[in-house]
C-alpha cells in the first residue's frame, strides 16, 4: 500500500533471483535462527516449537491412556518415584495424575494448536497471501515467539516443585488454597508469558492484515485463510487479558492475602469460573478458526474451484467469533446458575451450529462440481469435514442445559472436545502441514507414507476418541486414574486407539525427516492451476524476502 | 434404551467402528428390576454376609435397630446390577428413576440423538457421494459455481428450524428442573469435603452421616471395613448410605467445606456442584426403591475419584424406621405421629382468611397440601 506500488510495476514472482542466497547466507546461525524477524523464520521455529510440544503433550497422553487401559492404579506409583523425593503413597501418585492432565491440557491448547496454528502457518502465510514483504512488527514478532520459550520451561520444571494439579482450568479454591507450593505459581506465570505473547501475536497480525495488503488486495478479496486468522487475532485480542486478569488475582489471592474467589473474605470462586470461560470459549474458537481458514484453502486448490459462498464464510467466521463471546457459561451448568441464565446459554449455545453449519455446506458445495484429486492434504480436509461435524453435533446435545446435567464433567465431554480439537483442529494442522509443506521446505512430502499416515490416523483417533461417548454416557468422570470395574471394556479400546495413533504418528515423523533429506524439489506450484493463492506464485522455499516490489491484485 | 442403542451403533458403523460397538452392545440393559428385591436375588459373589436373607423392608431385629442393616451390619438392600452404575460394554445412558431424569431420557434418545444421527448421516453422505461423482476420474472439468442464493438461504434457515424445534424442549425441560420443591419435601444437605462427602437431614432433627468410599481388601487402614459384593461396585461403594424415601419429594442443597465438588446421581439426572460458600439447590423424586451410585464430579485434588456417591432409595415407611434410628424425628413426629405437616397447613388456612384474607396464602397451602397427601409420610 506504499506510494511506490501504486505506480504499477508489473508483478514479478522472483524479482531478486539471487536475494535468498544473499541474504540468508550472510547471517550466523545465531543471528538467523535466534534474533529473527523474518516472518517465515518465526514461522518455522513456531512449527518446531509446536512439533516439540505436541510430542511432549501426546507423549502424556499416552502415559494417562497407559494408566487408564485397565481399572486399578498400575504405573502411577512407579513414574511418581522419578520425582523429587520419591515414591511417597498413594496421594503423591494420585496428585501425579492430577499434574498430568493438566501438563497435558495446557501443553496442547497454549504450546501446541495456538503456536503451530497462528503462530506457525499464520505467520509464514498471511503476509505472503495478502502480499506483504513481512510481518508489521518484525521485532515483536520475535519476542511473541521467544516468550513462549521461558513459557514452556515454567510449565515443564512445575513438576519437579510439587507439580500443579488443578486441570487446566485452574479452578479456585483448588488453585488458590487447594494447593500450596511454587508449583501453580508457575503454571500461572507461564499462562501469562503465553497470553502475552499472544496478544502481541495478535496485534502483529491485526495491523499487518489491516495495513499492508497488496493494492487491489480488498477485504473481500483476501483468502480465507487471513480472514481466519483476522478474526482469530480479535479474539485473541479481546479473550487473553480476561485470563490474564483473572490468574493475576488467583496469583494475589495464593500469595498476597487478596480473597476474590474465597468466600471466606467476601469473594466467590464462581466469579473465577466467569472470567476463566469468557476467555475460556472463545480460545476454543481461536484454536479452530485458523483450521477452517487452511481447510478452505485445500478444498478450493484440490476441487479447482473458487471457495463457494465467499462471503458467507468469511462472516460466518467472524459470526462465530461474536457469538463465541456470549456463550461461555454453558461450561458452567451445573454450578447453580438460575434457570433464566441457563436458558439463555443455552439458546445462545445452539445459535453457533448456524454459522458452522453454514461452513459445513459451503465447504462440500466447493467441492460440489470440482474437479478432485485426493493428494494427503484434501484428505485431511474432507477427514476435517467429516470429524467436525461428529464432534459438533455432540454440542449440540450438549447445549441443552437440562442434558448437560448428566454430561458434565464426564467422559462424554471429553468425547466432545477431543473430537473437535484432537480431529478438528489437529486434522487441519496435519491439512496444512502438507498443503504447505512441499512451499515451506523446497521438498515434496512421500505421498504414500502421506496417505498411510492419514488413514491410519484417522482409525487410530476414532477408535480412541469414539468409545469415551459411551464411558461419558455410563457415567465415567474426567480427570480421573482409576474407575470402576464396568466401565474397563471402553476404556481398553480407548488405549487400542492410542497405540494406533501412535503408530500413524511415526510414519509422520520418518515422512518428514526422509522428505526434508531427500526429498523431490516441489515446484513453484506442486498443486497445478487449483491453488490462486500469492505463496505459490513464489519459488518453493520462498526468497528470504518476498515481494520487495508489491504485486498487484486485479 | 434399545432403539437408541442401535442409533448410537449406526453411528459408530459410520465411523468404521462398527465390529466394535456392534460386538459391545449386545448386553442390552435390562429392564428395570423389581422392586425391593431379596438380598439373595443380587448376583453378589459368595461372601458371609450373604448368608441371612432378610428382606430389604423388613427391619432387622436384635443386633441393630437401624432398617438399612442386616443382622450383621452389613446393608440389607440387594443392588440391581443394571441400575444406577455403570454396566461393561453398554453404550447408553443409564435408566432414569426420576419424573425429569425420564423427561431428559425422552428428549435425549428420541430427539437429540435421532437429529445428530440424521445430520451427521446427511453430511456423510453428501461427502461420499461429491467424492465418487466428482473425482477427477469422473468430472475432469471443473465448474466455476461459486453461488447459489436459494442454497444458502436454505443451508441457513433449515437449521434455524431444526434448533428451535430442539430449543423448545429444552427450555421445557429446564423449567421442570427448576420447579422448585414443596414444602413437605425432604431435605437432604449435601456437604463436600476433600475427600468425603458428609450429609445433614435438617427436616428430620439435623442428625449427620459421613460416607467414605469402601476400600478394597487389603488397602484397608486399622478399623476400616473393607467393601464386599453387597456394598456395590469397586470405587463406588460407601460405608454410609444416603437414605431417602421414594415418592416424596427430595430438596437437595450443597455445598463444600474446602474446594469446590460435585454432587451426582446419573440416574436421577441430578449433578450439582458444592462450592465453598454458596448453598446451591435442586429437588426430585424417585420413583423406585434401589441403591443408585454417583461420583464427585469436579476435580478436587488428589482422591477426586475416591469420592463416590451411594443412595439407598425406601418407602417412606422404611425412611421414616431409618430416621428414628439415626436418632431424627420425622416432621412433627414428636406430637402427632400420623400427619404433622397437614396440621400446620390446617392453621395457615384458618389463619389466612383471618388476617389477610387474600387468595395468595391459601392456595399456596392448598398446594403444599395437596403434594403432601399425594408424597405422603407414611404407608405410600
Amino acid at each position: 500500500m506504499t506510494d511506490s506500488a501504486l505506480t504499477g510495476h508489473a508483478f514479478d514472482a522472483h524479482p531478486h533471483s539471487d536475494a535468498r542466497a544473499h541474504d540468508d547466507h550472510q547471517m550466523s546461525f545465531f543471528a538467523r535462527w535466534f534474533m529473527s524477524t523474518n516472518h517465515k523464520d518465526i514461522g518455522t521455529l513456531y512449527l518446531i516449537f509446536a512439533i516439540t510440544a505436541g510430542i511432549i503433550g501426546g507423549a502424556i497422553s499416552g502415559l494417562m491412556r497407559a494408566e487408564l487401559a485397565e481399572p486399578g492404579i498400575q504405573y502411577l506409583g512407579y513414574w511418581a518415584s522419578f520425582l523429587p523425593g520419591g515414591e511417597q503413597g498413594l496421594d503423591h501418585s494420585l496428585h501425579l495424575w492430577n499434574v498430568l492432565i493438566t501438563a497435558h491440557g495446557l501443553i496442547m491448547v497454549f504450546f501446541m494448536v495456538m503456536p503451530a496454528m497462528i503462530g506457525g502457518f499464520g505467520n509464514w502465510f498471511v503476509p505472503i497471501m495478502i502480499g506483504a514483504p513481512d510481518m508489521a512488527f518484525p521485532r515483536m514478532n520475535n519476542i511473541s515467539f521467544w516468550l513462549l520459550i521461558p513459557s514452556f520451561t515454567l510449565l515443564l520444571a512445575s513438576p519437579f516443585f510439587g507439580g500443579a494439579g488443578n486441570g487446566w482450568t485452574l479452578y479456585a479454591p483448588l488453585s488458590t488454597y487447594g494447593e500450596p507450593g511454587p508449583s501453580t505459581d508457575m503454571a500461572i506465570l507461564s499462562l501469562h508469558l503465553a497470553g502475552a505473547s499472544s496478544i502481541l501475536g495478535a496485534i502483529n497480525f491485526i495491523t499487518t492484515i489491516f495495513n499492508m495488503r497488496a493494492p487491489g488486495m480488498t477485504l473481500h478479496k483476501m483468502p480465507l485463510f487471513v480472514w481466519s486468522v483476522l478474526v482469530t487475532a480479535f479474539l485473541l485480542l479481546l479473550a487473553l487479558p480476561v485470563l490474564a486478569a483473572a490468574i493475576t488475582m488467583l496469583l494475589t489471592d495464593r500469595n498476597f492475602g487478596t480473597t476474590f474467589f474465597d468466600p471466606a473474605g467476601g469473594g466467590d470462586p464462581i466469579l473465577y469460573q466467569h472470567l476463566f470461560w469468557f476467555f475460556g470459549h472463545p480460545e476454543v474458537y481461536i484454536m479452530i478458526l485458523p483450521g477452517f481458514g487452511i481447510v478452505s484453502q485445500v478444498i478450493s486448490t484440490f476441487s479447482k474451484k473458487p471457495v463457494f459462498g465467499y462471503l458467507g464464510m468469511a462472516y460466518a467466521m467472524v459470526a462465530i467469533g461474536v457469538v463465541g463471546f456470549v456463550v461461555w457459561a454453558h461450561h458452567m451448568f451445573t454450578t447453580g446458575l438460575s434457570v433464566n441464565t441457563k436458558m439463555y446459554f443455552t439458546a445462545a449455545t445452539m445459535v453457533i451450529a448456524v454459522p458452522t453449519g453454514i461452513k459445513i455446506f459451503s465447504w462440500i458445495a466447493t467441492m460440489w462440481g470440482g474437479s478432485l484429486s485426493f493428494k494427503t492434504p484434501m484428505l485431511w480436509a474432507i477427514g476435517f469435514i467429516f470429524m467436525f461435524t461428529v464432534g459438533g453435533v455432540t454440542g449440540v446435545v450438549l447445549a441443552n442445559g437440562g442434558i448437560d446435567d448428566y454430561m458434565q464433567d464426564s467422559y462424554y465431554v471429553v468425547a466432545h472436545f477431543h473430537y473437535v480439537l484432537s480431529l478438528g483442529a489437529v486434522f487441519s494442522l496435519f491439512c496444512g502441514f502438507y498443503y504447505w509443506f512441499p512451499k515451506m521446505s523446497g521438498k515434496m512430502y512421500n505421498e504414500t507414507l502421506g496417505q498411510i499416515h492419514y488413514y491410519v490416523f484417522f482409525l487410530g483417533v476414532n477408535v480412541l476418541f469414539f468409545p469415551m461417548h459411551f464411558l461419558g454416557l455410563q457415567n465415567m468422570q474426567r480427570r480421573v486414574p482409576d474407575y470402576t470395574d464396568a466401565l474397563a471394556h471402553w476404556n481398553w479400546v480407548a488405549t487400542l486407539g492410542y497405540k494406533i495413533m501412535a503408530a500413524s504418528m511415526l510414519v509422520f515423523f520418518v515422512n518428514v525427516i526422509w522428505s526434508l533429506a531427500k526429498g523431490k524439489p516441489a515446484g513453484d506450484s506442486p498443486w497445478g492451476e487449483g491453488a490462486t493463492t500469492l505463496e505459490w506464485t513464489l519459488s518453493s522455499p520462498p526468497p528470504y524476502h518476498q515481494f520487495e516490489t508489491l504485486p498487484r491484485i486485479d | 434404551m434399545r432403539r437408541i442403542g442401535i442409533k448410537s451403533i449406526v453411528l459408530a458403523a459410520s465411523l468404521a467402528i462398527s465390529s466394535i460397538g456392534a460386538a459391545d452392545a449386545a448386553p442390552q440393559p435390562a429392564p428395570i428390576a423389581p422392586v425391593a428385591k431379596p438380598v439373595e436375588a443380587a448376583p453378589v459373589a459368595a461372601s458371609p454376609a450373604t448368608v441371612q436373607a432378610a428382606p430389604a423392608a423388613v427391619a432387622a431385629p436384635a443386633v441393630s435397630n437401624d432398617p438399612m442393616l442386616a443382622v450383621d451390619g452389613a446393608p440389607a438392600m440387594a443392588i440391581d446390577p443394571k441400575v444406577g452404575q455403570p454396566v461393561d460394554g453398554l453404550i447408553t445412558i443409564q435408566p432414569q428413576v426420576t419424573p425429569n431424569g425420564k423427561q431428559a431420557l425422552w428428549f435425549h434418545n428420541w430427539l437429540l440423538v435421532p437429529t445428530i444421527t440424521i445430520i451427521t448421516i446427511f453430511v456423510l453422505l453428501l461427502l461420499v457421494w461429491v467424492v465418487i461423482r466428482y473425482r477427477r476420474a469422473n468430472n475432469p472439468v471443473a465448474s466455476k459455481t461459486s453461488h447459489n442464493t436459494i442454497l444458502e438461504v436454505l443451508w441457513t434457515g433449515v437449521p434455524v428450524l431444526i434448533l428451535l424445534g430442539l430449543a423448545l424442549p429444552s427450555i421445557g425441560l429446564l423449567q421442570a428442573q427448576y420447579k422448585p420443591a414443596p414444602k413437605t419435601a425432604v431435605t437432604l444437605k449435601a456437604i463436600g469435603n476433600q475427600w468425603y462427602w458428609s450429609y445433614q437431614y435438617p427436616d428430620n432433627g439435623g442428625f449427620e452421616i459421613t460416607a467414605n468410599m469402601l476400600k478394597e481388601a487389603g488397602e484397608t487402614g486399622k478399623g476400616e471395613r473393607a467393601r464386599t459384593a453387597i456394598d456395590g461396585p469397586r470405587l463406588l461403594a460407601t460405608d454410609n448410605r444416603v437414605v431417602l424415601p421414594v415418592g416424596v419429594p427430595i430438596r437437595l442443597i450443597t455445598t463444600s467445606n474446602d474446594v469446590i465438588h460435585s454432587w451426582e446421581i446419573p440416574a436421577f439426572w441430578i449433578k450439582l456442584d458444592a462450592v465453598p460458600g454458596r448453598l446451591n439447590e435442586t429437588s426430585f423424586t424417585i420413583d423406585k426403591p434401589g441403591v443408585y451410585f454417583g461420583v464427585c464430579s469436579e476435580l478436587c485434588g488428589a482422591r477426586h475419584g475416591y469420592m463416590p456417591i451411594t443412595v439407598e432409595a425406601v418407602t417412606p415407611a422404611v425412611y421414616a424406621q431409618w430416621v428414628k434410628a439415626k436418632g431424627g424425628t420425622m416432621p412433627g413426629a414428636a406430637a402427632a405421629p400420623a400427619t404433622a405437616e397437614p396440621a400446620v397447613d390446617v392453621t395457615a388456612n384458618v389463619t389466612g382468611p383471618v388476617a389477610d384474607g387474600a387468595a395468595t396464602g391459601p392456595v399456596r397451602n392448598t398446594s403444599a397440601t395437596a403434594n403432601a397427601a399425594g408424597a405422603g409420610t407414611v404407608g405410600q
